[in-house]
């Protein structure tokens, strides 16, 4: 099967030529938020400051990972439940990210603001936590160290795989692809 | 009488604690092998030998599977004879929680308070059913939990009449409910009968039962199969993406229950179904 690099930030036309069931080798700086972060940052915006990362063109990942043995860049790190992050993802989407990587459904309201603002939601192999990690060359905190696992990380990642479940045509590879295999 | 030391305890319990975490079991990698073979997403067919290659990474370089290391569930069959020494039982296997988390690098995912949220960095307590059993032994398993597919489970108070039918149909909701987020392929723990909480609890020992194992009660092995068939034909497939692979086993334990009830509960597991067991 054919895999997509692609490097971040992402500009709007990569994010338009991204369709469902596409199978995509990331390589760039992406962020890391679970919902403790994400709650911050939408306080923070409510405020009117600034957020610690920036968000126009980036890739957000929902990963809390676990501690890193000595010498090691990160633990295992795979994706956790993404709907936690559906109340706070819209905003962030409006406002210029381009990507989420996760595991699960995404509420109607996420999908709806993806297609609107040209946005896309990659799963990540939800448990290969292991395998993951490998492909994660550095990582640092970046806000909220008081958060510990949840705290906001940058990483740089090279040949992370991931597949396209949510396009900015609304398709939604969950939906479509329980639909193909389901026996009728 | 036989004495065994608190302290041999807790040794023991901080070793399951990482054992449980950075080895998958022979059963489950079985089961993901033989699902490889036979799925026909490609897509699908990757995920399990991602998942495979995982585990491989995991064992090799002592790290978990996972990064959700999961809420420490330990079983323990005390035998009547054993008098435990030097602590108290249930602080030993705490301090064994606390020691295999911390030193072993797993994350530490437990709050104090459901309410007010702040983690006890050491992912105590741990959640202890007890037996106790004729004989001089101590038979401990840890089974770390992930929240992810704890998440999904459910339970219901069937009427009577809706009988294996009810049962059935419940089970199938519950995995189509849950979808992608309890990372499947998963393995279906179902408890039918006792109480509220005896069937949960049930449905969660269901699945310390090595994967694919059947009831030795031919009857459940039976409806375990169907149940097996019935969840793999709704096409859910490895992480909800589609495919044949949505469960890896279903397994179902029973106990007698009331005229009037028939609790059935079902406890989701993820791929990275986690248990290890020493006797002492
Ligand atoms: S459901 Fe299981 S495999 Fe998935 S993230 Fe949670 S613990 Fe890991």
């Amino acid at each position: 099967m054919s895999q997509i690099k692609l490097t971040t930030p992402f500009s709007e036309a990569v994010v338009e030529n991204l369709r469902i069931g596409q199978r995509v080798l990331l390589s760039g700086t992406i962020y890391t938020g679970r919902d403790a972060a994400h709650k911050k940052m939408v306080e923070l915006l409510d405020q009117g400051k600034e957020l610690p990362i920036p968000l126009v063109g980036q890739v957000i990942y929902y990963v809390g990972p676990s501690p890193a043995k000595p010498g090691r860049v990160i633990g295992s790190a795979g994706p956790t439940t993404s709907g936690r992050m559906d109340p706070y993802a819209p905003r962030l989407i409006a406002l210029g990210l381009k990507g989420m990587i996760g595991k699960g459904k995404r509420s109607p309201e996420v999908i709806k603001a993806m297609k609107q603002y040209k946005a896309v939601y990659f799963a990540a192999v939800g448990g290969a936590a292991a395998l993951i990690s490998r492909s994660i060359k550095a990582c640092r905190v970046v806000a909220y160290p008081e958060l510990g696992p949840e705290a906001v990380h940058e990483l740089v990642v090279e040949d992370f795989p991931l597949i396209v479940v949510n396009d900015v045509l609304g398709g939604d590879l969950y939906e479509e692809g329980t639909k193909i295999y389901a026996a009728r | 009488m036989r004495n065994i030391p608190a302290s041999e305890i807790t040794g023991t319990v901080a070793g399951l604690c990482q054992q449980a975490n950075y080895q998958l079991g022979e059963d489950v990698l079985t089961a993901i092998k033989n699902a490889g073979e036979q799925e026909i997403s490609l897509t699908g067919r990757d995920i399990l030998q991602q998942l495979l290659k995982n585990a491989e990474i995991a064992r090799e370089e002592s790290v978990p599977m996972c990064q959700d290391t999961g809420f420490a569930v330990v079983f323990l069959e005390l035998g009547q004879e054993v008098h435990v020494t030097g602590g108290d039982l249930y602080e030993a296997v705490n301090e064994g929680v606390r020691r295999g988390y911390v030193e072993g690098y797993l994350r530490k995912s437990i709050v104090g308070d459901p309410l007010n949220r702040k983690n006890t960095g050491d992912n105590t307590p741990a959640v202890i059913h007890t037996r106790i059993v004729p004989g001089d032994k101590l038979r401990i398993v840890v089974a770390p939990k992930g929240g992810g597919s704890e998440n999904m489970s459910a339970i219901k108070m069937l009427k009577p009449a809706e009988g294996v039918a009810g049962v059935k149909n419940f089970v199938l909701e519950t995995v189509k409910a849950a979808g992608p987020n309890p990372c499947p392929p998963v393995v279906v723990g179902v408890g039918i009968g006792g109480t509220f909480e005896k069937a949960a609890l049930l449905a969660k020992e269901s699945l310390l039962r090595p994967v694919g194992r059947p009831s030795p009660d031919p009857v459940l092995a039976a409806l375990e199969n169907e149940l097996l068939e019935a969840v793999n034909a709704t096409g859910i497939g490895p992480q909800g993406l589609g495919g044949l692979t949505t469960a890896l086993a279903v397994h179902i334990e029973t106990y007698p229950c009331h005229i009037a009830s028939l609790p059935v509960a079902v406890n989701l597991n993820c791929h990275a179904s986690r248990h290890k067991e020493a006797i002492i």
